[in-house]
């Protein structure tokens, strides 16, 4: 087991990006430092943080002197640099279904939410429209996970272990069901590793309602 | 003792010429040595909802690798699989700082420049409620903006390519995507000169050549 430098991450709380990486920390049991950066006031352009990650997005991870940004690239870092809990299985099926839902996520989901498209849309088509848009292009992309799921879900998305899918489903169910109240009648095996997400510790504490700068209500 | 020689069971890939996803699996089988059937699905004429292509793969995007009896879907997954299975000709550094570059590099077109533009998702409903010229602004706003971050994230590391002197796996997703740019948005390359010089560098490589859209079996005849 590596011995674990001083890390630090540079966190939004709503951030399905950043929540990644957070579960993935507390999985391996990876002490770290919060650092928030409230990307819908701009904090990202700020001197300091542009400084640490040119690229301006969040989330971005230090290591003592290593600088990552992506929660695709961070993951698979952690993955590498700290072996404990491991995310992916050595068998070579397995571990490819693991990179494929955490890609569908990243690159068929998540971007459709992203705020600055969403935004756009709002501001072109309305707010009715925009939510339509979204719950279609949930539906249109929970009915492809479901079926890929349904060939290889057991008690986690593949399997019987927690993987890196689950690391990139967690968010994304979390967002669509408790901010988009999302019907999920139509995803029972979506909605049932949402549930069983729930009640893990590490996913728990990953939460963003628990994150220092959620806001308090 | 007769040895029976067992030929190893050819590669498949289902994907599509014009496919940016499916062009990065292609310059990667290439770029191992790995010979493979190519099975057009056109997405032109929604193939990829066909029975069968669904039997294979249930999320119906392209591209798909069948590997004998091990099928793997997303350019993604299938280029880590690729990775790992076929390790001759490393498409990621041992360094974990260079390797997490490579990585972040791909998942920035993967996931903030590359779904802009495909296909089914923003084109059909843009088409539906934006004027067609609408469609291209769209696609060009965020093409030019995911190359600006690119250009800027490169511009420090890159070397021959994308981070340093060997073709690495950035290499590998940054030229469908600019060939894209080039071909089918009229992106201005000349503002991205680090950008432009790679993918110039690209197209003297010949598994990179072997692997452009326009001279695959399934391109339109004058593509």
């Amino acid at each position: 087991m590596a011995d674990q430098g001083k890390l630090t991450l540079y966190s939004y709380w709503l951030s399905t990006c950043a929540h990644r990486v957070r579960i993935t920390l507390n999985l391996k049991g990876l002490d770290y430092e919060y650092k928030a950066v409230d990307i819908v006031k701009g904090d990202q352009s700020e001197p300091d943080f542009v400084r640490i990650n040119p690229m301006k997005f969040v989330p971005a991870l230090v290591d003592g002197d290593t600088v990552i940004g992506d929660s695709f690239a961070i993951v698979l870092y952690l993955e590498e640099k700290y072996p404990q809990t491991p995310l992916l299985p050595q068998d070579l099926k397995k571990k490819a279904l693991n990179f494929q839902i955490a890609s569908i996520v990243s690159s068929g989901i998540q971007p459709l939410q992203n705020f600055v498209v969403v935004n756009y849309i709002e501001q072109k088509l309305g707010s009715q429209e925009k939510d339509a848009w979204h719950i279609d292009q949930f539906n249109r992309v929970f009915t492809a996970l479901e079926k890929l799921l349904n060939g290889c879900a057991r008690k986690y998305a593949v399997g019987d272990e927690i993987g890196l899918g689950d690391v990139f489903l967690a968010p994304q169910l979390y967002y669509v069901i408790k901010k988009f109240h999302m019907d999920m009648s139509n995803y029972p095996i979506l909605a049932r590793l949402h549930a069983a997400y729930e009640e893990i510790p590490a996913f728990q504490a990953a939460a963003p309602e628990n994150q220092p700068d959620a806001p308090s209500i | 003792m007769a040895l029976e020689s067992i030929e190893p069971q050819k590669l498949k890939l289902y994907n599509y010429w014009r496919s940016s996803c499916s062009q990065r699996v292609r310059i990667a089988l290439n770029l191992k040595g790995l010979d493979y059937e190519y099975k057009a699905v056109d997405l032109s004429k929604d193939e990829q909802f066909d029975p069968e292509y669904e039997k294979l793969n249930p999320v119906k995007y392209v591209p798909t690798l069948v590997d004998g009896e091990v099928v793997v879907a997303d350019s993604f997954a299938i280029i880590l699989y690729l990775e790992e299975k076929y390790p001759q000709h490393p498409l990621l550094p041992k360094d974990l700082k260079k390797k997490a570059l490579n990585i972040q590099i791909a998942s920035i077109v993967t996931s903030t420049i590359q779904p802009r533009q495909n296909l089914p998702v923003e084109i059909d409903f843009i088409e539906g409620r934006f004027d067609l010229d609408k469609k291209l602004l769209w696609a060009q706003h965020y093409l030019n903006k995911g190359f600006t971050a690119l250009e800027k994230l490169i511009k420090d590391c890159a070397g021959k390519y994308a981070t340093g002197d060997e073709i690495q796996m950035a290499d590998v997703f940054l030229e469908p995507q600019i060939h894209a740019g080039i071909t089918r948005f009229e992106i201005d390359m000349s503002k991205f000169p680090t950008l432009a010089r790679l993918h110039e560098a690209y197209m003297k490589i010949p598994e990179f050549q072997a692997a452009v859209p326009e001279i695959q079996q399934d391109a339109p005849r004058g593509s």
